[in-house]
C-alpha cells in the first residue's frame, strides 16, 4: 500500500458500499479523516519487515 | 475525622475500631456526593439505597462479632460499562440506555462488594470508551476536580473524577488504549492496569477484546493494592483470563525498591518539557539512570490503533448500519471509519503484537521496572482541540495516549502515579513491570508515596 497513496474518499465511499453500511453524506468528511489517520498507522505497520513466520498472539482455548 | 474523604483502608480501620460506623460513613459520602458530582458530572446514576443498606449489613455484622472484609464500609463506585444489578449499563451511550436493566454486578464488582466495600454507582465515560477526554455529548462532560474548566480525561473521565475529587475511595474503569492511566494522569490519582488477562471482565461491556483491561484508580497505593487483591479470583465466564492463581500484592507493599534494577524508557517515551521532567523526578527519587530502549514503539501504538476502531466498530455493525446517528458525534465516525479497515491490516498488527512482544520481554531480563510518562501534556481544556508534543501542534484527542499505547498493547501491568507542583495541574509516571509483577510496580509506587515524590490528595474546592 506504500506505492499508491491512499485514496480514503474513494475507498470509504466503495467499501461502506460493498459492506452495505450507509455512510450519511454529513458524517462522510469525518469517516474520511479517521479513514486516513487509521491508514497513516497501518503504513507504519505494513511497511515493517515481520517474519512471516510470526504468529498473532490470539487468545483461543478450545 | 473527615469521613466523607478517609482513604479506603482507613475507612475499613475506623469501621473495625468502631470510630465511625459503615452508615455514618455512606451518609458522609452521599452528602458529598449531592455537594460536589454537579459541578464534576462523575455520576450518572447514584445507587444511594443500595448503599446504605449494604452500609447497614455490615454494621450488623460487627455487632454480631463477625469477622469484616478488608475493605469494610469503603465507598467505591463503577464506569457505567460494568454491570450494576437493577441498573442500565449505559457505556457512555444512548442507545444502550435502551437496554433491560443489569441482572447481576460484574465480577470485579462482586468481588468488592464481598470484601465489604459500598458501592455507591456508576461514572461517565466516553460512549463505549472510545475516547481519552469524556466529552460524551449524550451525559455531559466530566470537569476535572483540579480545574473545571479542564476535561478529567477519558475514557474513564467519570472514575478519575469521582476519585479525585473525594466523592469515592475507589473507582474501577477499563483500559483499552489508556483509559485508566490517562485519567489517573489528568486528575491525579493512582491508577493500576494490570496484566492483561488478570482480572475478570465478566459483567463489563467490551470495547477491543484483544486489549480490555479492568482495574481500579484510588488516591493511596494501599488502596489500590488492597483493592486489586480483592478482585483475583478464576472466572469461567471471561475466556481471555489467564489461568492464574491469586497472588497477593499487600503484604510485600512495603518492600522497597533495594534489588530492583530501574530503567527509564527511552526512544519513543524520551519525552520534552513537563512530562519529561515528571519521569526525570520519579528516575532521581527512585536513583534511575539507565536508559532503555524499547524497540518499534511507535509502530506497537500504530498496531494498536489499527486493532481499536476495527474491533470496536464490529461489536457494534448493526448499530453503525441501522442508527449511525445515535452514537456521540465524538465516536460516531471513528466507529464507521473501523467498520471498513482492510483485514489485512488487522491481521498484520496483530502479528506484530506477537514480535514486539517478544523483543520487550527481553528487557525484563536487564531491568525489573521502566518508567514513562503517561501523557505527553497535563489536562486540556474541555473542547480543545490540539496539544503541543515537542513543540509540534496536534490534534489533542488521537495524541493523548501516544505513551500509554503501546505498553497496553502488550498487556503489560501499569501503576499510573500522579505528581503536582503547587497551582499547577496534575501528571502522572507509569511504572511498568513484566506480566504478573504487578507487585513490582506497586512496591515502586508506593516508595514514591512514601517519600512525597507523588500526591493524589484529593480536590474539595
Amino acid at each position: 500500500m506504500a506505492d499508491e497513496p491512499f485514496d480514503a474518499e474513494a475507498y470509504v465511499d466503495v467499501a461502506a458500499k460493498l459492506i452495505g453500511l450507509p455512510v450519511d453524506p454529513a458524517h462522510r468528511p469525518g469517516v474520511v479523516l479517521n479513514l486516513e489517520r487509521i491508514a497513516q498507522m497501518a503504513a507504519l505497520v505494513m511497511e515493517f519487515d515481520l517474519p512471516e513466520e510470526t504468529e498473532p498472539a490470539a487468545v483461543y482455548t478450545p | 475525622m473527615k469521613l466523607a474523604t478517609l482513604d479506603a483502608l482507613s475507612a475499613s480501620t475506623a469501621v473495625r475500631s468502631g470510630a465511625a460506623s459503615a452508615v455514618e460513613i455512606a451518609h458522609a459520602v452521599l452528602a458529598h456526593i449531592e455537594a460536589r458530582n454537579s459541578a464534576l458530572n462523575a455520576f450518572t446514576a447514584v445507587t444511594a439505597e443500595r448503599a446504605l443498606a449494604e452500609a447497614a449489613a455490615i454494621d450488623r455484622r460487627k455487632a454480631r462479632g463477625e469477622t469484616l472484609g478488608p475493605l469494610a464500609g469503603a465507598p467505591f463506585a463503577v464506569k457505567n460499562l460494568f454491570d450494576i444489578e437493577g441498573v442500565v449499563t449505559l457505556a457512555g451511550s444512548k442507545i444502550d440506555a435502551e437496554h433491560p436493566p443489569a441482572a447481576a454486578d460484574s465480577f470485579i464488582g462482586r468481588k468488592l462488594s464481598q470484601a465489604g466495600a459500598i458501592l455507591f454507582g456508576a461514572l461517565n465515560m466516553d460512549e463505549y470508551a472510545y475516547g481519552f477526554t469524556t466529552e460524551n455529548t449524550h451525559y455531559g462532560a466530566v470537569h476535572n476536580p483540579r480545574d473545571l474548566a479542564h476535561s478529567a480525561g477519558g475514557s474513564s473521565g467519570g472514575s478519575g473524577a469521582a476519585v479525585a475529587g473525594g466523592l469515592v475511595t475507589i473507582a474501577l474503569a477499563s483500559d483499552t488504549n489508556g483509559s485508566i492511566r490517562v485519567p489517573s494522569s489528568f486528575c491525579g490519582t493512582f491508577g493500576l492496569k494490570p496484566t492483561y488477562g488478570r482480572l475478570s471482565r465478566a459483567g463489563s461491556r467490551p470495547f477491543v477484546a484483544s486489549l480490555d483491561h479492568l482495574g481500579p484508580l484510588a488516591r493511596t497505593v494501599g488502596d489500590l493494592a488492597a483493592s486489586y487483591d480483592a478482585m483475583q479470583g478464576v472466572d469461567a465466564n471471561d475466556p481471555a483470563q489467564a489461568a492464574r492463581a491469586v497472588e497477593l500484592t499487600a503484604p510485600a507493599l512495603e518492600q522497597g525498591t533495594g534489588g530492583l534494577r530501574i530503567g527509564i524508557a527511552g526512544g519513543h517515551f524520551a519525552a520534552s518539557g513537563l512530562p519529561a521532567e515528571a519521569v526525570a523526578t520519579v528516575a532521581k527519587a527512585l536513583g534511575a539512570t539507565r536508559v532503555v530502549e524499547v524497540p518499534q514503539a511507535a509502530r506497537a501504538r500504530a498496531a494498536a490503533y489499527v486493532i481499536t476502531p476495527s474491533e470496536g466498530a464490529d461489536i457494534h455493525f448493526a448499530d453503525l448500519k441501522s442508527r449511525a446517528g445515535d452514537f456521540d458525534p465524538m465516536t460516531r465516525d471513528r466507529f464507521l471509519a473501523g467498520a471498513l479497515v482492510p483485514a489485512a491490516w488487522v491481521q498484520r498488527a496483530q502479528r506484530f503484537r506477537r514480535w514486539y512482544r517478544e523483543r520487550v520481554m527481553e528487557l525484563f531480563h536487564e531491568v525489573d521496572i521502566l518508567l514513562a510518562p503517561a501523557t505527553p501534556c497535563q489536562a486540556p481544556k474541555i473542547g480543545q482541540e490540539t496539544i503541543e508534543i515537542d513543540g509540534v501542534t496536534v490534534p489533542a484527542r488521537p495524541f493523548i495516549g501516544v505513551y500509554t499505547q503501546p505498553l497496553s498493547f502488550i498487556g503489560l501491568p501499569i501503576v499510573a502515579a500522579p505528581l503536582r507542583q503547587p497551582g499547577a495541574l496534575p501528571i502522572a509516571v507509569q511504572i511498568i513491570a513484566a506480566p504478573w509483577r504487578e507487585d513490582l510496580a506497586l512496591r515502586v509506587a508506593r516508595v514514591l508515596e512514601r517519600d512525597g515524590v507523588t500526591n493524589a490528595e484529593p480536590a474539595l474546592a
